[in-house]
This record gives C-alpha cells, sequence and structure tokens, in this order.
C-alpha cells in the first residue's frame, strides 16, 4: 500500500511561446524540458535548483494549472496530458498546493471559514452543516483553534496562514501535495513547527509530496528522494543520503558546497560557480551547464547528456559514463 | 499533537464590519472638508425623502398674482414665497426642494447602471484577455474620443429628449470610466496566488471572477461612483439646459434654469438660485469622494 504509485511523469516538457514583435523575434521559452518521475503513497520528492531553472513551472504542471506541452502524466494511473477536460475535472481534487507566499495566497476578503469550505463546496455536494464540521476538524488537525473559523487572513502571522492553507489544501482528501517552497516565506523557528506539522500529516494522511524548494537544509530534513534540475532538465536524480553524501554532477556538487554547516571548525571546500544562470530562450548548446561547469571537456560542447544510473544515483553528465567506462 | 505549536494570536483588533467602519471613519474625517461635504449630502438627501413635508406649496402650482416676486430680503418680497416666484407664478423655494429629488435620483441611476455594466465588461476584459480584452478596450476608447456632453447630447437626440432618455445617454457616456478602471485592477488581481489556489481549488471561471476577485478590486470602483455620481448630476442639468432632458414643468435644477434665462437681467434669483443649488450639490459630492478616496484607496492611504 505504502509503495503505491500515484504519480508518473515521463518526458514532461513545458515550452512557452513568445510571439515574435517588430523588435523581437519569435522564441520559445522551454521552461521544463524533459522531467520524468514517480511519486508513491508516504514519500516526499524533493526539487531543487535555482531560481528560474523550472521548478515552479513542474509544480503548476503536476496542479494542472497548465497544460504540458509533450510528454505523459499519469495520476492514479490515469493519463492527464491529452486535455480531456472530465478527467482533468475528477482528477483535481488528488492533487492539491501550498503556495510559497502565505501572504498572497490566501483571498483577503474571505474568512478563513469559508476559505476552507470553497473546495468542498465546487468539488463535493456536502451540505453547509457537513462543510462547516469538516472544516473545523481539519482546523484542528493543522493546530488552528476553532474561533479562528470567523476571522480574515490580516489577523494571523505568516506560520498560522500556512497551516490554514495547508488546511485547505487538505479539504479534498488529495494524494498529493505539492509544495511550493512552502516554508522560505517563514521564519526559522515558524520552519520547523510547519515542517514537523507537514511530516504528522505525512504519516496520518498517506500523502504523497512533491517539495518544491531551494533551501537544501530543509530538504535534507523532508525529502526521500531528491531530483536536482538545471534549466528545465534534471541532473541528477538520487535517494536523499545518496545525494547528500556522494553527489556525482559537478552542478550538485557546487550546490551543495554553497549550504552553509553550522560547525565552525570545519574546513570547506567551496566550489564556485562561474557566470550566471543562462536565459532559456537561448540555452547552451550540447549540456546546457557546460558553461560554468568546472570539469567541462570537448563532449559536453557537442552532446547533450542524458539521465543514466551511475552507481546508486540517477546522473546526467558525460564525465560519469566516460569514467565508468575506463 | 500539534497543540503546543499553536502560536498566540498576534493581532488582537477587534473584528468584523465594525473594525472596518472603524478604521475607515479614522481616515475619512482626517478631512474636513470630506466630512463638511458628507453632512450636506446628507442634508440634501433628507430635504429630497421629505420634499414633500417641507415645501411650503407645491412644484407646480401657479400664483397668478405674485409673479418674479423677489426673495423675502428684498424690496417687494412676500413671506409666502421666502426665495421669490419664477415667470409664472410657481414657488421657487417649493421648487428647488422638489428638484433635488430629481438630481439625486439621476445620480443614483447613472450611477448604478453605468457601474453594472461598466465593472461586468471590464471583469470580462480583464480576466478573458486576447481578442475579447482588445475589442473591448478599442470600443471604449472610442466612447472615451468623443466629448462626454456631446455624446450624451446625440444620443439624447436619437432616442427623443426626456428624463429617462437623458440617464441612459449619460450612463452610456460614464460607462468606460468603470471598464477601465475595473480592468487595471482585475489584472492586477487576476495573477495572485489567490486566484491561482481557488483555481486549484477547482472553482469555476464566473464564480472565480464575481466572488474571488471583484471584492478585492471595490476600492477604487466606490470612489469612482462617488465622484461620478456629481458628473451624473451636473451632465443631467447641462441637458436639462439645453432642452434634451427633463421636459418642463418638471422642476429639474437644469430646466428651471433654461425657462428662467430670458429674465437674467430683471429677476435674478430665477438663474442664481438653480445654479447655486447645482453648485452646492455637485462640491459637497466632490468633497466627499476626494475623503472617500484618501480613505479606501489603499495606495494614497497614510499609514
Amino acid at each position: 500500500m505504502s509503495d503505491e504509485i500515484v504519480l508518473r511523469a515521463s518526458d514532461l516538457k513545458k515550452h512557452y511561446m513568445l510571439p515574435g514583435s517588430l523588435y523581437a523575434k519569435a522564441a520559445t521559452v522551454k521552461a521544463l524540458d524533459g522531467i520524468s518521475f514517480e511519486l508513491s503513497r508516504k514519500k516526499t520528492l524533493a526539487v531543487v535548483g535555482e531560481s528560474g531553472c523550472g521548478k515552479s513551472t513542474l509544480a503548476r504542471v503536476v496542479t494542472m494549472i497548465e497544460e504540458p506541452t509533450a510528454g505523459s502524466l499519469q495520476i492514479a494511473g490515469e493519463e492527464l496530458a491529452d486535455g480531456n477536460k472530465q478527467v482533468r475535472r475528477k482528477l483535481r481534487p488528488k492533487v492539491q498546493m501550498v503556495f510559497q507566499n502565505p501572504y498572497g495566497s490566501l483571498n483577503p476578503r474571505q474568512k478563513i471559514g469559508s476559505a476552507l469550505e470553497e473546495p468542498l463546496m465546487m468539488n463535493t455536494p456536502l451540505s453547509k452543516a457537513e462543510r462547516g464540521d469538516k472544516a473545523k476538524a481539519m482546523m484542528q488537525a493543522v493546530g488552528l483553534r476553532p474561533e479562528h473559523y470567523d476571522r480574515y487572513p490580516h489577523m494571523f502571522s505568516g506560520g498560522q496562514r500556512q497551516r490554514i492553507a495547508i488546511a485547505r489544501a487538505l479539504m479534498l482528501d488529495p494524494d498529493i501535495l505539492v509544495l511550493d517552497e512552502p516554508v522560505s516565506a517563514l521564519d526559522v523557528s515558524i520552519q520547523a513547527q510547519v515542517l514537523n506539522l507537514l511530516g504528522e500529516l505525512q504519516d496520518k494522511l498517506q500523502l504523497a509530496y512533491l517539495f518544491i524548494s531551494h533551501d537544501l537544509s530543509v530538504v535534507k530534513h523532508i525529502a526521500d528522494e531528491v531530483m536536482v534540475m538545471y534549466l528545465g532538465k534534471p541532473v541528477e536524480q538520487a535517494a536523499r543520503e545518496v545525494l547528500f553524501d556522494d553527489p556525482r554532477h559537478p552542478y550538485t556538487q557546487a550546490l551543495l558546497s554553497a549550504t552553509p554547516v553550522p560547525d565552525p571548525g570545519r574546513q570547506k571546500e567551496r566550489v564556485l560557480l562561474k557566470g550566471e544562470l543562462p536565459s532559456p530562450i537561448d540555452p547552451p548548446t550540447g549540456c546546457a551547464f557546460h558553461p560554468r561547469c568546472p570539469m567541462v571537456f570537448d563532449r559536453c560542447a557537442a552532446e547533450a547528456p542524458h539521465l543514466q544510473p551511475a552507481r546508486t544515483a540517477q546522473v546526467s553528465c558525460h564525465l560519469m559514463h566516460e569514467t565508468n567506462r575506463s | 499533537m500539534s497543540d503546543q505549536a499553536i502560536e498566540v494570536a498576534t493581532d488582537t483588533r477587534a473584528t468584523g464590519l465594525r473594525a472596518t467602519l472603524q478604521e475607515f471613519w479614522h481616515y475619512f474625517s482626517e478631512n474636513r472638508g470630506a466630512v463638511i461635504g458628507m453632512w450636506f449630502f446628507i442634508g440634501v438627501c433628507m430635504v429630497a425623502l421629505l420634499a414633500d413635508l417641507i415645501a411650503p406649496h407645491g412644484a407646480t402650482t401657479q400664483y397668478r398674482d405674485a409673479l418674479l416676486t423677489p426673495p423675502v430680503w428684498q424690496e417687494g418680497g412676500d413671506w409666502r414665497f421666502l426665495l421669490g416666484t419664477d415667470a409664472v407664478g410657481r414657488d421657487m423655494l417649493s421648487r428647488l426642494i422638489h428638484g433635488s429629488r430629481y438630481s439625486l435620483f439621476v445620480g443614483c441611476i447613472v450611477v448604478v447602471g453605468a457601474m453594472a455594466v461598466g465593472v461586468t465588461v471590464g471583469l470580462i476584459a480583464g480576466f478573458v484577455g486576447g481578442t475579447v480584452d482588445t475589442l473591448i478596450m478599442r470600443l471604449m476608447d472610442i466612447i472615451l474620443s468623443f466629448p462626454s456632453l456631446l455624446l450624451a447630447l446625440v444620443l439624447v437626440a436619437i432616442l427623443g429628449p426626456s428624463l429617462t432618455n437623458a440617464m441612459i445617454a449619460i450612463a452610456i457616456v460614464q460607462q468606460p470610466h468603470y471598464v477601465r478602471l475595473t480592468r487595471a485592477a482585475v489584472l492586477g488581481e487576476r495573477n495572485k496566488d489567490y486566484v491561482t489556489a481557488a483555481r486549484v481549488a477547482g472553482v469555476r471561471p464566473l464564480r472565480l471572477m464575481f466572488h474571488t476577485i471583484l471584492p478585492n478590486c471595490m476600492a477604487p470602483l466606490i470612489v469612482q461612483a462617488a465622484l461620478s455620481f456629481s458628473t451624473a448630476i451636473l451632465d443631467a442639468a447641462a441637458l436639462g439646459f439645453l432642452g434634451m432632458g427633463a421636459q418642463p414643468p418638471t422642476p429639474e435644477w437644469g430646466t428651471m434654469l433654461a425657462e428662467a434665462r430670458e429674465f437674467i437681467l430683471r429677476a435674478w434669483w430665477v438663474v442664481t438660485l438653480p445654479g447655486l443649488a447645482i453648485l452646492l450639490t455637485v462640491l459637497a459630492i466632490n468633497l466627499m469622494g476626494d475623503g472617500l478616496r484618501d480613505a479606501l484607496d489603499p495606495k494614497l492611504k497614510r499609514s
């Protein structure tokens, strides 16, 4: 039961067309360029990467806010990517989302009670009283008091608002929760509370999490599996311990070396990356990472690598396979 | 389980409507002119409501023995007619009192009509976007490119001169302002996270537009409503003056002005008093609108 796969994405792509104008020619932004992963019950897949690498686009595609350009997305065994409206409507309650900024994700003119009941009103035939009972039960489950039911969002602190947002996402009994940087807008002390709450809820409700973050210490705390993305493509995918103990891809190594470690005695070897993230409108040839890679060699600029097994991880780098062979 | 995790509520402000009203009044009352304007406007509303009780004479009752009687404080004044009489012996005060009804009625109907249509069209333009948006906005630009009174005049000329048609014409002329304002606000709100969250929860477009987005766009619209109330009164008076609005013997202020035009040199009161009534009412509403804007528009709010 706990190994049941609830979401399967294969070669998922999302391209945005920028229409040409007098001054710019038409271009395609490859925000997501071939992502594959599986999500099982009670497991957390963390997606990490710097700003602009396509993390949030992935969240928008998985939550059906946007349709993928190509590839397949299956939820509970049913195909979503072909754009059948009825299937989407039916499966929508299965995937819910918690947003990064709890100050923007709650409607300022809506009381907490009605914000929680809205998903039920839209998707279930429950009566008003039943909806109210369910909302109150959920408020208790996320650590809010019943008297908060009639209040407006502006009367709550950031941590409480994020609890409300989590409660709202759970109202429809989803299988999958997409968490788009759910704690990065919160104080560190509150972050821990919210992360613990998420852990408890995952055990109790058998949820699968797609956890999007740029904070590796948070990822280390919560993830079962980690996917590192660079410019719309996965560069490394591995179980948490494997990735943190033995990062294979040069980009992952650079990311990990940038995470602060609370140990003043430790001598750190920082891998510093040159330059900026290239524009996804005009990505580099070959491996997208090669202009910044400290270990670049001839093949990188010519040929794009693919995600291939390298010991216990999946890595997309020519270096792995060169050294494997030799 | 997570009972220990409950944070103490950080905000102890009073809840609900009362707190909102209190905050509103705090900002509104900072502006002295706005408060004076509001009391004057309330006064006009009371006069309009109680016109039948207050007015000493009927609005169209003629006193043939007292044509063009001056106001009481002037030589030849008559205590029966406090503000004098017009050329056919009707009491000016009574006519002004009854006229306030027409002005407020015109203001209300025009604002409600223009707002209902304008907000809906603006919501559609902002929410749907694309070609629909372009079509609607270009149409509004065309309406806005005409001088408003001229366009209203043409519309009334086509529909036929009457107070109802004048109101329809003024509403049509005013409605592009609401469309633009609503569209701008919707564009600002449309991409916020709470709208996306509602979408993920399965909220359908119609409810998304009117229930999720619209309440967050209301502040500038309320201000616009207050300010266009006075424009509507002014336009209705102008149309009345040009003979295209309310028809005599209706005691509408603009129409009264038009009737009194020929006596402008002989009897100042028949022209001055309706003009003064229009001036003061419009001024009061504008002052009140300014105060409303200060109190409701967060961009201008001093914290």
